[in-house]
């Protein structure tokens, strides 16, 4: 099983990545953007079926290391 | 007085950090990441600057999961005096020591210079040896530095008198450098035993190097 989690900083924190590729964005005359935000995606395969437990498993590791969840949020996508 | 400095792969800054507690009179002992104690006779543990793991994932995030860092939150728990300085900050907030985070500097740059900053308070042992309102100037190298804390904690940390430094120009002005909340440089926790600050007092302690107002910081560890 592959589970995708993508990580980005929360709403209300800034992102300043996001906003510097705005701008360039903007610069490039793409003036339909309204915002931007940068985050990543860490890709994990897993030696489970099982998609309880895989939820579980991906969530503790998120929580533990792959997000700081002072700055950021994570969702996590299971395959 | 004995100095205990954490040496994780990718710290850069354990010998300056040991030469500076040395010229203040300090014995020294650089303990490296896979250490599972830390000497008995530690009066001071510095978590030192550098780039700990190449500041994978985040700054200071891996480093939090090293053998060695059980062993800093349980001397940190029995009162034990701990410093992170730089990456040092970073590791101490990710291992959850220290409030906040620190995020990519605002500008997106790494930032190299001296910088001005703010005594904002001194009721600690840190900086003991300074007055609240006392400018120092220290360098600064950091490209994540950029403070973050919500606004409970924010209003927490003033309530208790947990903002250390602030990022000043010479007159003690906020400039802020890379977009610290309320221009944060360094912070305690909850019972002043554990500090943090992403300027480099170690770098500052003589005046021929230009500049020797780290000795006034580091010196308030001293007299434990």
């Amino acid at each position: 099983m592959k589970a995708t989690i993508n990580i980005s900083l929360k709403a209300g924190v800034l992102d300043s990545q996001g906003k510097a590729v705005h701008h360039a964005l903007d610069s490039l005359h793409f003036s339909n953007v309204n915002d931007v935000r940068v985050g990543k995606q860490i890709i994990l395969q897993l030696d489970t079926t099982d998609r309880t437990k895989a939820m579980d498993d991906v969530t503790k590791m998120c929580e533990d290391l792959l997000a700081n969840t002072v700055i950021e949020d994570y969702s996590i996508e299971l395959v | 007085m004995k100095v205990a400095i954490l040496q994780f792969p990718g710290t850069n800054c354990e010998y300056d950090t040991q030469h500076a507690f040395e010229k203040l009179g300090a014995k020294t002992e650089i303990i490296w990441h896979k250490e599972e104690s830390i000497p008995s006779d530690t009066d001071l543990l510095v978590v030192a600057g550098g780039f700990s793991y190449g500041d994978y994932l985040r700054s200071g995030a891996i480093a939090k999961f090293s053998p060695v860092m059980k062993a800093v939150a349980s001397y940190a728990s029995k009162g034990g005096k701990v410093l992170g300085i730089c990456n040092g900050f970073q590791v101490l907030t990710e291992a959850g020591l220290l409030p906040g985070a620190l995020k990519r500097n605002d500008g997106l740059h790494f930032i190299s210079q001296y910088h001005n900053l703010k005594v904002i308070n001194n009721d600690n042992i840190f900086l003991e040896k300074l007055n609240n309102g006392d400018v120092v100037n220290i360098p600064i190298a950091h490209h994540d530095g950029n403070y973050f804390i919500d606004s409970d904690g924010l209003d927490e940390l003033s309530k208790n008198n947990q903002i250390l430094l602030q990022y000043t120009d010479a007159n003690g002005e906020v400039k802020n450098p890379n977009g610290s909340v309320e221009s944060i440089a360094g912070v305690c926790n909850k019972t002043k035993n554990v500090f943090g600050l992403m300027p480099h007092p170690e770098r500052a302690m003589e005046l021929l190097l230009g500049s020797d107002d780290g000795v006034k910081m580091l010196q308030g560890f001293m007299e434990a």
